[in-house]
């Protein structure tokens, strides 16, 4: 099992590999977002609807598969595990505001951690099994155990994992690829080199 | 009418965060679901909220929804024909 490829989103720039892909420091989060939507031009208009865990999710899944291609696998063969501290706080707390003057349907349905899984699974095809954890900080350990656990199972050839976290303007976001086949990058999947990654 | 066609071309557009989009691209009879402009069901949701809040207009029965979220004319029209003064 190896690391096929990386990226980062922190300090509203997006790293592929390590390397700088966008960036954009003097606007707002939102328009940051919506700057790197323009900018990688996905073609993707749900984009729009998304909250900003599920836009950083997306954002940082289109530049993680930029040249790591899943499309080989059955959809069934692909899983996801993502973790987080914040769960859906950020969205929690503009629903519970909005919520005092009036409804919105489509923002209470992205108070769940989990909903970025989705739209990644909607946009990618991945049908495989997908896990949510929440945690207080980027755990290498559980991701090193869990994601190797993932991959021993012999339906499954490859998984993204990793650490989406937003709440207000503070955003982390780290995604990797692992793949039964050496491609990519190649790293060995330890909690050491995810560690090194994530700094 | 073509007021308040022009209108809810504007709402529907910031309602569903339909960035993509300007009025002048949905059409007065355009379908607003499944081929035309591919709303959802949780877009249905929002503009059931959009027609009470903008208009003080409810849907009595739910059963009449897709066809009065037809098209922004269809939408209209239910406006028009529920509306109190």
């Amino acid at each position: 099992m190896f690391i096929s490829a990386t990226s980062k989103i922190r300090k509203q720039a997006i790293y592929h590999q390590g390397t700088l892909a966008f960036e954009n420091t003097s606007v707002s989060l939102d328009d940051f977002l919506t700057g790197a939507y323009d900018y990688l031009s996905p073609e993707y208009p749900k984009f729009y609807k998304m909250d900003r865990l599920a836009k950083l999710g997306f954002l940082a899944t289109e530049v993680l598969l930029r040249d790591a291609s899943i499309k080989q696998y059955a959809p069934e063969a692909v899983s996801l595990v993502l973790s987080n501290a914040h769960a859906s706080l950020d969205t929690d707390v503009r629903y519970h505001e909005a919520a005092k003057t009036s409804s919105s349907p489509a923002l209470f349905v992205y108070t769940l951690p989990n909903i970025v899984s989705g739209e990644i699974c909607i946009r990618h095809k991945i049908k495989g099994e997908n896990t949510f954890f929440v945690s207080p900080s980027f755990d290498a350990g559980l991701l090193e155990a869990y994601v190797n656990q993932v991959m021993q199972q012999p339906s499954v050839q490859a998984c993204i994992a990793g650490w989406i976290d937003v709440m207000d303007s503070h955003h982390d976001v780290f995604l990797y690829l692992i793949e039964k086949e050496k491609r990519g990058i190649a790293l060995p999947h330890t909690a050491e080199e995810l560690t090194k990654l994530y700094r | 009418m073509e007021q308040l066609m022009a209108d809810l071309k504007k709402q529907i557009i910031e309602a569903l965060n339909l960035k993509h989009l300007k009025p002048e691209n949905i059409g007065d009879d355009q379908p607003l679901f499944g081929d035309g402009l591919g709303l959802d069901s949780i877009d249905a949701l929002e503009l059931i909220v959009l027609l009470q809040q903008n208009y003080k207009v409810k849907i009595d029965n739910p059963q009449d929804g897709p066809s009065i979220f037809r098209s922004v004319k269809s939408i209209a029209e239910y406006i028009r024909a529920n509306q109190t003064a």
